[in-house]
């Protein structure tokens, strides 16, 4: 069958095991006193979702990150369903069938590609590194990244599949809100850095302007209805959609700054909306209400609870100074540099975050007081818990390096448009360099020819073209293959690629052959 | 020496750090880390200041690298200062103006708040990062860091705008100043981006030499990244079309109107474009738009300031319209000059705000300047300081601190840029305009009568006057001596000055403005000086001699008209609330359940209604399974047949 129990690490998957440590500590923290019903059952669940977290973010076999990947939602499921508020079914289930139908499509997506490359290359097998790299017509390979991206993009989540999430999270209990928040979303995340986008680089690389438009519109939708909530949690829970299309910008616009910035968020937002919603949660426990209309002028009666909210809520509008600021700052000039609009549009959500996040303040702890609440100002407890996350916040604000040296090396094998052209530039420069192959003129089956995504992943063909002539001056014939099939044979146009007619397409320039891109490091050879 | 430069902004950081972390300290430790962490950062400054001018560091300039802040393809900005003329006059008017700001506080704070002394240790924890993030702003070496301690600044702004956070109306303004200047501040965001996808680079110095070498003057690109920057400076220094959050700022304690107007905030706009000037150099529409800007601004806030009866709002206007000014100045190319009227500006409008917020104190929150009248004999300490500040605003003598506005005027003059005498002209109005409102504001609140409140603050029958507390006297009296002789540092060449400030300004800006002639520059000055006291006399007469006329005036249908219009500042609130506010509140309220889960729902609800349907039809009756049975036959049978 080909399937084992692959787990590995790397810096990405490191940094996100560590936050779901961090984050399963203050889930703990939050359900302390909190949770008086089933408590053993209770942690069962709360360590089974974090196993199955760690698990998803370790796992390097597709059969073993499905099973995974379908065990963080059982337990969630029962968190919520056995343990939330007063809407805690509709919302349990509403989460149960988003997620699981999304994770379904994964799984023929998995299945698809099992096969795929067991069938041109009689190897059988769900690892991931074997998998990378496998040989699909383009129109194969949207299908199957399109089954991925189902399950990621519903996670994660994208407009307009963000709806079970606002309900999710404002039932669960505090703890189920800081898992679902601070983890669940990021598997959503992880899943498309490290899966759908390296397996499909060039249907990815078509699907990046729908992902970054969805990433602008997951901005400014969610940032306008976290300003309409009256629900404090809702509330918070709307503005993850918000901050999660950073992410989803940032992936998508395929540079190292902005990847580099997904990255960050993903941290940074588990970070600030966990201590969020743990203030809630205290806020929640003492004067059993949510309703924002309730509140006002709290700061004179828990003035620490008030400054420690005030704090996350600026983290939130991406204060300069923390790490949040860092990572939407790299999202957007990483996203202005591929697209001016898409970087000016979602600029425009910080001006959103800046309504939402003083609103938010402004009703609970600022203005006048509309009831007489009469609570106790954070414990002890709470407060490690929340100043821990502050300065994690403030240490990635000032000095992110050490994250971001973490993700670099995950991020830097990852492919992108530019490399193509440095590719083939080194190519021609040393036509026998080590790691090109040569294929022989006769060649007739399909060979395995890894430039294929690299072409559709072209962003200027412009410039690609008087690279790419330069080569075609060298070869004496080109075997152009067309959807598996040999078109012609003969001087090769370039047009036709540059109007992306071909589908497929080798070079056999009789010397050297470009099959072997992938085996060059990217950046050329240091 | 220039080692200790990282000091400056850590001493009222460290202020900060230690008020947030120590919730039982007394009052007076609260006073003293407070006002101590800015002294001694002015102390530093100073000591800088006198360092810089004994031996001046090899060009000119100092920058120390703290640490790189992260380094990410290409991007490598580092937190790191940078010392030169101009960032240093920024640093000592930060630190000096803002110690005696938060001395005054000491004070002030102490008796005002609901109960009194509400709030101290917070106050003096807001104030110190202000102005620590003012520094960071002032001293970055790159534009990141210079956006850091930008936001810093609107932050704080907020959190003492909305300091007596229980009247909703404070938090209203506070979110107002904030969410206003943030539009500012995406915009240099954008900017920034821009920079450096096309410079590469964020570092201050080296963006703007690779600016002049790789682009032309007038390209495209230089003129979107200088429109860019200038969206944010617009924000950040309450100039037209993003001016409306600062009247409604006066809604926070009157030391934070002080600081946000004199010494922080305001002129971190100014101070960008200045900064920045090689940009600016590089797109001369955009430059002409900054005069355009500041023009119109001046005047727009000099007729407003009129019609105010507000005395803290009159002041706001007054900041609004003399920071117009120094967008005139900025976009005529008079850089030297420009600074210099930031600094004597904030010695003046410095003063004005606190002895103005004496008043207010006084007259137990009196605000109303039509309620209080004849106070010349009451408070003379204060009558005396802010009419020195008021001298220095009109650049009426004895106060020297006010010609610095002739610079810029004449620079106006002078300047080969297109349009200028047209924006002198709009500038010797202002100047008649200054004038006239300042007076109006001295003569209503100081002479005439006594007014209701100040007979009820001050009974007849009582001859004891309330000692003024030293901790605020002394700022006064300081900031006063300023107004009289700060002027001196350039005074015009026509009245046989030496050009000090510019001399010493000109290692920053090489290209110096054009020299006007000296006899042209005695007209002008002559003309500015007739303007001041023109509208000095027109003060005079319609709000002392004969206020009934003035009245009169405003009461005629025209008259109220444009006195309501000018009252509400344009009316741009009206206009922003119904092209932004409204229709943004109405789609978020109307959209609250968020209409895609609606369709979601509605999936669920069609669900739920096909199970009902076909649940029905498991009735247990057999007639009912047979007739389906028959359907069902009949059905196949027709498939069958046809297909």
């Amino acid at each position: 069958m080909g399937i084992q129990a692959h787990f590995a690490v790397d810096g990405l998957s490191l940094l996100l095991v560590l936050l779901t440590g961090f984050l399963g500590l203050m889930a703990v923290a939050a359900s302390w006193t909190v949770i008086r019903a089933r408590v053993g059952f209770y942690y069962f669940n709360l360590l089974l979702v974090l196993a199955g977290i760690t698990g998803v973010f370790l796992a390097l076999d597709l059969f073993l990150f499905y099973f995974l990947w379908e065990l963080m939602l059982i337990p969630m499921y029962f968190l919520i369903d056995l343990w939330g508020h007063e809407r805690r079914h509709a919302a349990a289930i509403k989460f149960f069938i988003f997620t699981q139908l999304s994770g379904l499509l994964m799984l023929l997506s998995i299945l698809g590609l099992y096969f795929a490359h067991g069938r041109s290359t009689g190897v059988y097998t769900f690892d991931y590194p074997q998998l990378l790299g496998t040989t699909l017509s383009p129109a194969a390979a949207r299908w199957l990244l399109l089954g991925f991206a189902a399950a990621f993009l519903v996670k994660l989540p994208a407009v307009p599949f963000h709806t079970w999430l606002p309900d999710a999270h404002t039932e669960a209990p505090t703890a189920g809100s800081i898992i679902l928040a601070g983890l669940l979303l990021k598997t959503g995340a992880y899943g498309l850095l490290r899966f759908a986008v390296p397996l499909f680089p060039g249907a990815a690389a078509q699907f990046a302007p729908a992902a970054m438009l969805l990433g602008v519109l997951g901005i400014l939708y969610g940032a306008v209805l976290a300003c309409a909530q009256t629900d404090f949690k809702r509330l918070v829970a709307y503005t993850s959609v918000s901050h999660l299309g950073f992410v989803l910008l940032g992936i998508f616009a395929g540079n190292l700054l902005a990847q580099q910035g997904a990255v960050l968020q993903m941290i940074c937002h588990g970070l600030s909306t966990g201590a969020l919603f743990l203030l809630v949660g205290a806020l929640d426990e003492r004067i059993h209400t949510r309703d924002l209309r309730r509140m006002g002028g709290l700061w004179a009666v828990v003035p620490r609870m008030g400054a420690v909210a005030l704090f996350f809520a600026l983290a939130s509008l991406g204060l300069p100074g923390l790490g949040n600021f860092v990572a939407e700052f790299l999202v957007l000039l990483g996203a202005f540099q591929v697209s001016a609009v898409a970087g000016v549009v979602a600029a425009t959500g910080l001006i959103a975050a800046t309504v939402y996040a003083l609103w938010m303040i402004q009703q609970s702890f600022h203005g006048t007081a509309r009831e007489a609440w009469k609570l106790a100002d954070l414990n002890a407890r709470e407060m490690a818990a929340l100043l821990a996350m502050a300065a994690a916040l403030l240490w990635l604000g000032l000095y992110p390096q050490p994250a971001l040296d973490a993700a670099a090396p995950a991020l830097e094998r990852l492919e992108r448009p530019g490399d193509f052209e440095q590719k083939l530039t080194k190519v021609t420069k040393q036509p026998q360099a080590p790691g090109c192959c040569l294929i022989p003129s006769s060649f007739t089956s399909l060979p395995s020819c890894k430039i294929l995504p690299l072409i559709a992943a072209l962003p200027v063909p412009a410039a690609a073209l008087s690279l790419a002539e330069k080569i075609s001056s060298r070869c004496e014939g080109l075997t152009i293959w067309k959807s598996g099939k040999r078109e012609r044979r003969g001087r090769f146009s370039f047009h036709d690629f540059v109007s992306s007619k071909l589908t497929l397409l080798c070079f056999d320039c009789g010397y050297a052959a470009l099959n072997s891109f992938a085996a060059i490091p990217p950046g050329g050879a240091r | 020496m220039f080692e200790a430069l990282w000091l400056i902004p850590a001493l009222p950081l460290t202020g900060f750090i230690l008020l947030v972390a120590g919730q039982r300290w007394s009052r007076r430790a609260v006073a003293v880390i407070g006002a101590g962490s800015v002294g001694a950062a002015a102390l530093v400054a100073l000591g800088l200041a006198v360092r810089f001018l004994v031996a001046p560091p090899p060009g000119h300039a100092v920058s120390q690298v703290l640490w790189t802040w992260m380094n990410v393809a290409g991007l490598t900005p580092r937190i790191s200062l940078y010392l030169d003329a101009l960032s240093l006059t920024m640093t000592v008017v930060v630190t000096v103006v803002g110690f005696l700001i938060h001395l005054y506080s000491t004070a002030c704070m102490a008796e005002q708040g609901e109960p009194p002394g509400e709030g101290y240790r917070r106050f003096f924890a807001y104030m110190n990062l202000f102005v620590a993030s003012m520094l960071v702003l002032v001293l970055a070496d790159n534009l990141l860091l210079l956006y850091l301690g930008w936001e810093g600044v609107g932050v704080c702004s907020y959190l003492l705008i909305g300091f007596w956070y229980q009247d909703p109306a404070n938090g209203r303004a506070a979110m107002k100043a904030f969410i206003v200047t943030r539009v500012g501040d995406t915009a240099l965001a954008v900017g920034l981006f821009l920079l450096f996808v096309h410079l590469g680079t964020l570092q201050i110095q080296e963006a703007m030499q690779r600016a002049a070498a790789q682009w032309t003057p007038g390209s495209t690109l230089a003129v979107a990244a200088a429109a860019l920057l200038l969206g944010g400076a617009v924000g950040k220094s309450a100039q037209l079309p993003l001016q409306t959050w600062l009247p409604d700022a006066m809604a926070g304690p009157t030391p934070v109107s002080a600081l946000i107007h004199a010494a922080t905030m305001v002129t971190a706009g100014v101070y960008l474009v200045a900064r920045t000037h090689v940009l600016f150099e590089l797109a001369p529409a955009v430059q002409l738009l900054v005069a355009v800007l500041g023009a119109a601004t001046l005047l727009f806030a000099g007729f407003s300031a009129l019609t105010q009866w507000d005395l803290k709002r009159v002041l706001a206007y007054s900041t609004i319209s003399q920071l117009g000014y120094m967008f005139l100045g900025l976009g005529v190319g008079a850089w030297s000059a420009t600074m210099f009227h930031f600094v004597t500006h904030a010695v003046f409008k410095s003063l004005l705000f606190l002895a103005a917020g004496v008043v207010i104190a006084r007259l137990h929150e009196e605000h109303n300047m039509f309620r209080m009248g004849g106070l010349r004999r009451k408070l003379p300490v204060v009558f005396w300081t802010f009419l020195a500040g008021a001298c220095a605003l009109t650049s009426l003598p004895p106060a020297t601190a006010g010609f610095s506005k002739e610079l810029i005027l004449n620079a106006a003059w002078c300047s080969a840029g297109p349009g200028g005498p047209w924006l002198y002209g709009a500038g010797l109005a202002g100047v008649f305009l200054t004038a006239l409102y300042t007076f109006r504001m001295v003569f209503l609140t100081f002479f005439g009568p006594p007014g209701d409140q100040t007979a009820k603050a001050f009974p007849a029958g009582s001859a004891r006057r309330p000692l003024l507390e030293k901790a605020m006297a002394l700022p006064l009296l300081v900031l006063a001596a300023g107004c009289l002789f700060g002027g001196l540092l350039e005074w015009p060449a026509a009245l046989g000055g030496h050009p000090f400030f510019v001399k010493f300004m000109s290692s920053v800006f090489p290209g110096a403005a054009e020299e006007c002639p000296l006899a042209t520059e005695r007209i002008l000055s002559a003309a500015a000086v007739l303007a001041t006291l023109l509208g000095a006399l027109s003060a005079y007469v319609l709000f002392l001699r004969c206020p009934g006329f003035a009245r009169a005036l405003a009461a005629t249908p025209a008259g109220a008209a444009v006195h309501r219009f000018w009252l509400s500042g344009w009316g741009f609130d009206g206009l922003y609330d119904r092209l932004f506010v409204r229709p943004l509140v109405w789609v978020a309220r109307i959209n609250q359940a968020d209409f895609i889960d609606q369709m979601y729902q509605g999936l669920a609800q069609l669900n739920v209604g096909l199970h009902r349907l076909l649940s029905r039809t498991q009735n247990g009756r057999v007639r009912w399974y047979a007739a389906g049975l028959a359907v069902g036959a009949i059905l196949l049978l027709m498939m069958a047949v046809f297909l």
